[in-house]
């Protein structure tokens, strides 16, 4: 790993303050954002922070750097439209589970797919916040919630399962009550060349009255604290992302090193795209037009 | 002027493409002007497949509606389409599989290819190749040049090898002989300039101008008629340095084509309706966060799923309508081929120079029909013009303010990996720095002046833009309106309508949004009547202009059976509208021939086909019916009687034996 220039964390300090709910647990993820950014050396002007629609995709107003603020469920897509665009900058996507599990899990299993340098932050916290506490794809079975008054009957999505069988090369989950951990986890994340997702629990405290800091606190452990554990072995991974219920583990449950996306593309031999030139070569232009005689 | 139309009907699967991209080639190395229309189905193999091509020594903007020579390759065709031929014209047929056993007109030449006789020679032949006999029985009877399509050929096959090149030749020349010692060649003389000129479809002018206009990123997910866009983009991508990427949707499509033209490439996306659909809320995305993208919509029969393989002109209200809200975009329907490469340019520059969502609409017929166009037409080097970028920003000229309220509407756009200029593009409305204004801050007077910014645009961009203007005499006792790719049809049409004493004058309209209202008006205020002519059901262009101008159309000519319009059939309807005649729906005889051959596949099998057809009082159905004579398709023998509906079409009985 090259050695990072840390910079100072008011480097990414945003125009306007979170309007999150006080408690929420988005502050801290925003927090571990930045000090990731800081800790993998990135510039502002070399950031875009990308995110689609609920309380935690409001996350790149709330950065220095460059952002989109998308539709909902459709963040991943715009920041793979970004990098392909620009491969020399760092481009995080931010957003919560029902925009990236239930509206954008396409897009999301895709980005996978194609192993494309992307760092996703899901921002879990199991409930649809902006919409004032309806399901959403992570509700725990039997949860009551304003959509569900009689409990869920709809099994939760198992994030980490999903993308180790979606071909995601960088898989970690972290918790907003630890943003240290957090920050370490995403720095890596963005450090590692290829698709990275951190399941980042993010209890909501307005909403959820189920998954709450307490209620994380009494079960998470971390995986680097586990001396057997082997993050580079994909069954392995694949056991603990099933570990749910009295302790649930966080930290950095696969990696491994795999040709990306943009190493397989011919186009990026000139460099990244935004930066070469728009006039096409006359030559290459005649030949393309004999082709058509 | 010689102008020849050409048929070659088949079952898919035959090969006749490659066969008619051959004989295309062969006449456009001639210098002849050619035109192609494939009326193809949407299966890999069995259906009637239908490929026109028309050549002439003058330009030609239509497939036409004559047919001279037919090739045919399977029974249908030659039941379908050899009563078309005109006299003096010749039906060449594979005398071993088929037989010409139906009244033609006077003077037809038939004209049977014993192909496999003649294919012998040439060793082990594949069924496909046959065709090339065929096609050189064809060049003879056409006083075409047996070189040119060996030449052509050889570059076709040259990479399976000089064996197949020659094997593909000598085929060419069997049958070119054949023909030669057989029949008496078409009376037609040509006079070939041996001008080159490309012979492209619309989908490749649109590709090839987007890359010459600096586009670098293209993406799109499968869908008829716009996936040759894709299939082009992919095997140049290398040369031209373009990232061609097929997604996992529309909604993937469109997203990433609006990320990449927000970092700063010129990017382009494609679908056809149903996959548009599924875009409208990302378009209305890139007008809200002012991201330049172009989105080509090539339309096909709807709704729904509809007639894939068909053409239409019915997404208009669609485009029209896409997304919520009000946001400023640019919507351009091509006219032809070479219009579309002139549109791909414009659109990349409109798209940066007003920072929106530029929508190319064109359809099936337009992406897919090759032509000749003259190289000219497709200059390589075409004016980029990137709009208001800031390459830096030292602080000294204050904060950067991506969505500043400016006179024009524009704000300076500065692209990830500038310093000093780092802001959030949000679909949230936003003030100047791009700060949210839907939930905190919310202000209504904010509200209205980032509005009003946005829309400014609208007015700027259209003085950008060339207004319609009127082809033909002022005082023309009838005009003819069309958009997008009807010009060619009713462009002819006009001529058609001269040679029989009718004076029309022609408004075309290209640039959908922003509108030409004022000019529109003017021009309409000193027509005489006007007929709107476009392939839908509902005359959505119509209903536009009446919006824009308060000009409602005299009268509409409006096609939707996923065929597209012929000089011939607009020049009749325009005559029954002046001559205040009935223009009926209801099923004519060769239509009710149609819904027969559709009964005889979907419920008989290919022993039979239509025979006689004769009206009748409906005995019960309610109205008069067709009685369709279903026969036996070699001996002609009858097999039983169908009954159709005059009025509506219904089929309301069969008969066998009877």
């Amino acid at each position: 790993m090259a050695t990072m220039i840390e910079l100072p964390l008011e480097t990414y300090a945003g125009p306007v303050d979170p309007d999150w709910c006080p408690g929420c647990g988005d502050f801290g993820v925003l927090k571990a954002v930045k000090m990731a950014a800081s800790k993998a050396g990135v510039a502002p002007k070399d950031l875009v922070v990308v995110s689609g629609i609920g309380c935690s995709s409001n996350l790149p107003g709330y950065v220095h750097a460059y952002g989109v603020h998308s539709l909902h469920g459709r963040a991943v897509a715009v920041a793979s439209g970004i990098r392909l665009a620009n491969t020399s900058l760092r481009v995080v996507i931010t957003g919560g589970d029902g925009d990236g599990y239930g509206i954008g899990i396409g897009h999301f299993i895709h980005a996978m797919r194609r192993n494309l340098d992307l760092t996703y932050v899901v921002m879990d916290n199991q409930i649809y916040g902006l919409t004032t506490g309806q399901a959403s794809p992570t509700t725990m079975k039997e949860m009551r919630t304003k959509s569900t008054p009689a409990g869920n009957v709809e099994f939760p999505i198992n994030p980490v399962a999903l993308a180790l069988v979606s071909g995601a090369t960088y898989i970690a989950r972290a918790f907003s009550g630890e943003p240290n951990h957090m920050a370490d986890v995403i720095a890596a994340g963005i450090l590692h060349k290829g698709f990275s997702l951190i399941d980042a629990f993010s209890p909501c405290v307005t909403y959820n009255k189920l998954n709450t800091y307490p209620w994380f606190k009494k079960r998470i452990y971390k995986l680097e604290e586990d001396a057997a554990y082997d993050c580079t072995n994909v069954r392995a991974a694949l056991d603990r992302s099933f570990e749910w219920g009295d302790r649930i583990p966080i930290g950095q449950f696969y990696v491994s090193e795999q040709p990306t996306y943009e190493d397989s593309e011919p186009a990026f031999k000139r460099g990244p795209l935004a930066h070469q030139p728009l006039d096409l070569d006359q030559k290459v232009f005649q030949s393309l037009v004999e082709e058509m005689m | 002027m010689s102008d020849l139309v050409i048929g070659i009907g088949g079952a898919a699967g035959d090969g006749l493409d490659k066969s008619g991209d051959t004989f295309a080639k062969t006449a456009s190395r001639l210098g002849l002007h050619v035109y192609a229309y494939n009326s193809y189905q949407s299966i890999i193999r069995g259906g009637h497949i239908w490929l026109k091509v028309r050549l002439g020594d003058q330009k030609v903007t239509s497939h036409g509606d004559k047919l001279h020579a037919l090739i045919a390759l399977n029974q249908d065709s030659i039941e379908r389409h050899a009563p078309e031929v005109e006299s003096g014209g010749v039906v060449l047929f594979n005398s071993d599989k088929l037989r010409c056993n139906i009244a033609l007109r006077d003077g037809v030449v038939t004209a049977p290819l014993p192909i496999t006789a003649l294919a012998k020679s040439s060793g082990p032949v594949l069924p496909v190749m046959q065709n090339t006999v065929a096609l050189g029985a064809m060049l003879y009877l056409l006083r075409l040049e047996f070189d040119v399509t060996a030449e052509v050929l050889n570059e076709t096959f040259g990479h399976k090898g000089k064996a197949v090149v020659d094997q593909n030749v000598n085929l060419l020349r069997a049958g070119f002989d054949y023909a030669k010692t057989h029949w008496k060649a078409f009376p037609v003389e040509w006079n070939f300039s041996r001008k080159r000129r490309p012979f492209v479809t619309g989908n490749e002018a649109i590709a090839l101008g987007a890359v010459a206009a600096g586009c670098r990123f293209y993406s799109a997910y499968p869908m008829t008629p716009a996936s040759s866009i894709l299939h082009w983009m992919a095997n140049h991508s290398t040369q031209c340095g373009v990232v061609v990427k097929q997604c996992e949707d529309e909604l993937a499509v469109v997203n990433m084509a609006i990320g990449a033209g927000f970092a700063g490439v010129r990017s382009m996306c494609g679908t056809s309706g149903g996959g548009f659909a599924l875009m409208t809320e990302a378009i209305g995305m890139a007008g809200m966060i002012e991201a330049p993208v172009v989105i080509v919509e090539v339309q096909r029969g709807g709704p729904s799923t509809g007639i894939p393989t068909k053409t239409e002109q019915a997404d208009l209200n669609q485009v029209y309508g896409a997304s919520q809200g009000d946001f400023p975009r640019v919507i351009i329907a091509p006219r032809d081929t070479a219009d579309c490469y002139a549109t791909a340019v414009e659109a990349h520059n409109l798209a940066e120079r007003y920072q929106l969502p530029v929508i190319i609409v064109t359809d099936l017929l337009l992406s897919e029909h090759p032509e000749t166009i003259e190289p000219e037409e497709m200059p390589g080097r075409v004016p980029i013009d990137r709009g208001e970028m800031v390459q830096s920003w030292n602080g000294n000229n204050g904060k950067y303010k991506r969505y500043a309220f400016t006179p024009s509407g524009v704000s300076p756009r500065a692209i990830p990996g500038t310093a000093n200029t780092m802001h959030v593009a949000a679909t949230d409305d936003h003030d100047e720095e791009g700060i949210l204004i839907s939930d905190v801050f919310t202000n209504s007077a904010m509200r209205r002046k980032v509005n009003e910014k946005r829309m400014k645009k609208m007015a700027l961009a259209l003085r950008d833009l060339p207004a319609p203007r009127l082809e033909g005499p002022a005082d023309a006792d009838v005009t003819l309106i069309t958009w997008g790719s009807s010009w060619g049809v009713v462009h002819e049409a006009v001529q058609v309508l001269g040679r029989s004493g009718i004076r029309a004058n022609h408004l075309h309209f290209k640039y959908m949004l922003p509108f030409h209202s004022r000019e529109a008006k003017e021009i309409l205020s000193r027509t005489k009547r006007t007929i709107c002519i476009e392939m839908n059901s509902t005359g959505q262009f119509a209903r536009h202009l009446c919006a824009e101008t308060g000009h409602a159309v005299h009268d509409k000519i409006l096609k939707y059976d996923g065929e597209p319009f012929e000089p011939a059939f607009v020049a009749e309807q325009v005559r029954a509208i002046l001559e205040n005649r009935l223009r009926s729906l209801d099923v004519t005889p060769d239509e009710a021939r149609e819904i027969a051959y559709h009964y005889i596949r979907t419920h008989l099998t290919e022993d039979f086909r239509p025979g006689q057809v004769a009206r009748a009082d409906g005995n019960g159905a309610g109205e008069p019916v067709w009685r369709i004579e279903i026969v036996h398709r070699d001996s002609g023998a009858k097999h039983g009687l169908l009954q159709v509906g005059v009025e509506t079409g219904s089929t309301y009985s069969w008969q066998a034996g009877s």
